[in-house]
């Protein structure tokens, strides 16, 4: 696998500033993602795995502020950027998948023209080449009937097929970098599949390095080369996704695999994590933001978190691994 | 109760404005209920000699046409003001409470016919209603009441239908119809109650609008008649002498009009923030 | 489009039903003898009993409703005591002053409530967005007819700004050729600078009175959706696609935010046709409210009912107006439909 990272974010922190106080949302979150390589961030809600892709897109809601951090992205340092060469950036080299489709489309202008409005704003076909291009891209992403489609507003389309638009309004202009946020949420199984391999196909054509967020890590072993688990706003482990799945070294990764039905583990063996995220909202927040759940956990554990490798791009955060 | 002052202290750190409404209604409150002993000057003496005064030490509003003192005047106002627009609040309460209940919680033809009655009455401009109503009914005090009331029962029976639609199939409901309560005691006796805190911020929020309604139709001759005491009527008569310059006949009572209102609409946007937060735009 | 057209259509009848009903029930609801009241005061008995018969009120209800149903077919409203003309006639005549200044008002205050409930929302919690909330709760809070007063004194006794608040133009000027009945229009339309300029200047004053009366609830409801739609998921879509910032406030944001908008021009010009009747009061302005208000005055009723029965008319097809709009902007109305 040649290592040449299409994303680097080193040392991400993000806070967000709400009524009850200041909430330090990610700390000192870093990870890579090469080219043509699918790099899935795993956490359960609220591990900060969606306001990482957000930070990283420069989408945050008003109330989020990136206090640290860089994320270097075709050279430049995407969270140093102004808006104005950001906007540049995004849907053109990096582009964004979210949940619920049919609530993530403008529900009163029509799908074609959705996409046209993303091709003609970056310069991937003039006003008047627009539609057809849209249409092409509606191919693309496999929609029957193309040309009548593009006509339909976002409400006369199924939940697939609302993702399937989405699908193609990030990939219209063949950005280096895809980030899909649960795409799958809310779809029944068989298109899960469908769509799952849709993206899966179409990044491995473009080279396009892919970021896949979920809280299934089944699915994310399926679809992905290597694995990011977060908790409670860190990295506490990243590793190949084979590697993560024989050997889980963090005792959270661990938790969360055991939690997972798969094919080697029966129910019973289902075992839920014991106890919630920790209050973000705390000043006295400990080095480890698991060690309140940690069946393992040591009286070094209040030292600042150790960066331990523990074999080829398998990095854990953890004073006592498995 | 606890949690509800708490809430409702929170509320009023959040928003110091509504602090100031209420002081505002303590002040309009005790100016309706002594009023005519606080009031220096009788309200209906004229004084020929004294006609037309502007604001001096002796007449702090000045004095109207016939020299009798605008700010006793003004003061004396507030209870007919602030009477008109709680009767009428009141009773469409009472109306609209009674019906959109009823509608919400029996449905089928109760709830057509309480319907179809509130977008007729939804059809007309409002205050243009009032007038027809007044007009028709006869020019008397309690015609305003009767007319605020009726154009304000659309509101108040939608509510109250949606409130009491949502709770028919609540569990306090269920028990209640289950302990052989009769229909019309479980809809008076169990889900009335139950959405009394949300009428009551309708209520406070509709007075503001009462009051403007109230004065306005008495402004153009409706209801009030001279020499009463009362701000819309007074407004009119001032009116009169705004071309020649006197400018003190319209302003006072036209600005305790407005200051009247204007408490009453923040005192309801406070109100409803303590009662149901949810509501906040 | 033409089965959106008729189905809002279909859902006036009711309403204009109710509207005819009512007004009918009305002039059932003087107290005492009708026809003494629609007589005048000073009536002989001779004379009320004619009018008894004239009105049909010596009939049982149920004929006199088919009779009052039967003049308005006509376009019979009856006559004004005090002048003696049709009401008709008489209304169909003003119309066009309350008409013009109604719109001018409620043009005005769409061209100041919309981009200030816009702006509000975008710059959230700064100076604009305070004024917008500060203008809003004042604003309803206004009694129309003592912000007119207010601006006549201000306007035209003070500063001189302003022409004497009496009507809709300078007496020394005559009014423009009947085309449309809107001095400004027509005016403009015969390329008569002077009457445009004394016609505008006189309007000026009573159409503030009313834009500021009705511009709070538009603005807050702009602010407000603006404020939701901003927040909802395919705004951030649109961003996360790289679009102008121009284009995710105008073409998506603000397309959206509109919908709600339009919905509160319904309670909107109710506060108009009511605040006209006011506003026409204080400025003497020649139009419909002003007529209704004098003939109340004269206890002459017919003008009174035909008032009533026009305005909730015109309300009836301006709230129709408002839903046809609605589901041209709204696919998923007209669509559904």
């Amino acid at each position: 696998m040649s290592a040449v990272p299409a994303l680097a974010v080193e040392d991400l922190s993000v806070e967000f500033r709400t009524r009850s106080g200041v909430v330090k949302v990610l700390e000192h979150v870093g990870f890579s993602v090469d080219k043509g390589e699918t790099v899935a961030l795993v956490g359960e809600s609220g591990s900060g795995k969606s306001v990482t892709a957000f930070a990283v897109m420069g989408i945050l809601d008003a109330a989020g502020k990136v206090t640290s951090g860089r994320a270097m992205f075709g050279g430049a340092d995407l969270l140093a950027l102004n808006e104005h060469d950001l906007a540049e950036q995004r849907g053109r080299e990096l582009s964004m998948i979210f949940q619920n489709p049919r609530t993530a489309l403008n529900p009163i202008r029509r799908v074609g023209r959705q996409i046209a409005d993303v091709l003609v704003r970056h310069g991937g076909a003039t006003r008047n080449d627009a539609p057809r291009a849209a249409i092409e891209m509606l191919k693309k992403v496999r929609i029957p009937d193309p040309e009548r489609r593009a006509e339909a507003y976002p409400f006369e389309l199924s939940g697939g097929m609302c993702q399937r638009i989405m699908i193609a309004i990030a990939l219209a202009c063949r950005p280096a970098l895809l980030i899909a946020d649960e795409p799958t949420t809310g779809l029944d199984v068989t298109t899960q599949a469908v769509i799952m391999d849709l993206i899966g196909e179409l990044a491995g054509e473009a080279g396009m390095a892919t970021i896949f967020i979920t809280h299934d890590l089944a699915l994310a072993a399926e679809y992905c080369d290597r694995i990011v688990v977060m908790h409670a706003g860190h990295i506490v482990e990243a590793a190949p996704a084979r590697e993560l799945f024989a050997h889980p070294r963090h005792p959270y990764s661990a938790k969360l695999l055991a939690a997972t039905p798969g094919e080697t583990v029966s129910l019973a063996d289902m075992a839920s994590i014991p106890g919630g995220l920790p209050d973000l909202r705390r000043t006295d927040l400990p080095a480890c933001r698991y060690s309140g759940r940690c069946e393992r956990r040591l009286d070094e554990c209040t030292q600042p978190l150790p960066q331990r490798t523990m074999g080829e791009r398998h990095v854990v955060a953890c004073w006592n691994p498995l | 109760m606890l949690p509800l002052l708490r809430h409702a202290r929170y509320v009023l750190s959040e928003n110091p404005v509504t602090g100031l409404a209420f002081g505002l209604f303590a002040l309009f409150l005790i100016a309706a209920l002594f009023g005519p002993v606080l009031a220096p000057y009788n309200p209906m003496q004229s004084n020929a000699a004294m006609a037309l005064k502007p604001p001096s030490a002796a007449h702090w509003f000045g004095t109207d046409q016939l020299g009798r003192d605008i700010f006793s005047r003004v003061l004396v106002a507030t209870r007919l003001d602030l009477t008109i627009a709680f009767a009428s609040v009141i009773l469409a309460f009472m109306l609209g409470a009674l019906s959109g209940v009823a509608a919400g919680y029996f449905g089928g033809w109760t709830d057509r016919i309480v319907g179809r009655l509130a977008d007729t009455i939804m059809a007309f401009p409002l205050f243009v209603l009032a007038m027809g109503i007044v007009a028709a009914l006869g020019n008397e005090v309690i015609n305003i009441v009767i007319a605020t009331a009726i154009i304000n029962f659309p509101l108040y029976a939608r509510v109250a239908r949606a409130e009491a639609n949502v709770r028919r199939d609540a569990g306090f409901v269920e028990a209640a119809r289950l302990s052989g309560n009769g229909e019309a005691r479980v809809v008076l006796g169990h889900v009335l109650p139950n959405i009394m805190p949300i009428m009551m911020v309708q209520m406070s929020l509709t007075m503001g609008y009462a009051i403007l309604n109230a004065a306005g139709l008495s402004f153009i001759g409706l209801g009030v008649r001279p020499p009463a005491a009362e701000w819309g009527i007074m407004v009119a008569e001032g009116a009169n002498f705004i071309q020649s310059g006197e400018w003190w006949i319209a302003l006072f009572p036209g600005a305790t009009l407005m200051l009247a209102v204007f408490c009453f609409n923040l005192l309801g946007d406070g109100l409803r923030d303590i009662i149901d937060p949810r509501m906040r735009t | 489009m033409l089965n959106l057209l008729l189905s809002r259509l279909a859902t006036a009848i009711p309403s204009i039903l109710g509207v005819v009903i009512v007004t009918f029930m009305l002039t059932r609801l003087l107290p005492g003898d009708p026809a003494a009241y629609f007589a005048g005061l000073a009536a002989s008995p001779q004379a009320i009993a004619e009018i008894r018969t004239k009105l049909g009120l010596d009939k049982s209800l149920p004929e006199q409703f088919v009779g009052y149903v039967g003049d308005l077919l006509h376009g019979n409203l009856g006559n004004s005591l005090s002048t003696g003309q049709p009401v008709v006639t008489e209304i169909a005549t003003r119309l066009p002053a309350s008409a013009e200044l109604t719109l001018f008002a409620l043009i005005l205050a769409v061209a100041i409530a919309i981009p200030l409930g816009v702006l509000a929302a975008v710059k959230q919690g700064t100076w604009i967005d305070h004024t917008c909330r500060i203008v809003t709760t004042a604003g309803v809070s206004l009694p129309v007819f003592f912000t007119g007063l207010l601006f006549a004194y201000v306007f035209y006794y003070l500063l001189q700004w302003a022409p004497a608040p009496t009507g809709r133009l300078d007496v020394f000027l005559s009014p423009p050729t009947h085309i449309t009945g809107f001095y400004l229009i027509d005016s403009a339309l015969t390329g008569n600078l002077e009457t445009f300029w004394g016609a505008l200047r006189q309007l000026a004053l009573p159409g503030i009175s009313m834009a500021i009366f009705s511009l709070a609830p538009l603005a807050r409801m702009t602010r407000g959706s603006m404020l939701a739609v901003l927040g909802s998921d395919f705004i951030r879509t649109a961003r996360a696609s790289g679009l102008s910032p121009r284009t995710v406030i105008f073409t998506y944001a603000f397309r959206n935010a509109v919908l709600p908008v339009i919905t509160t021009l319904g309670m909107v010009f109710s506060f108009l046709l009511g605040a006209n009747v006011l506003i026409e009061t204080v400025f003497a302005w020649p139009g419909i409210g002003l007529y209704a208000v004098n003939a109340l005055i004269t206890s002459d009723y017919a003008p009174v009912q035909g008032f009533v029965l026009t305005m909730a008319v015109l309300y009836v097809a301006l709230n129709l107006t408002i839903d046809f709009l609605y589901g041209l902007v709204d696919p998923r109305v007209r669509l559904d439909s």
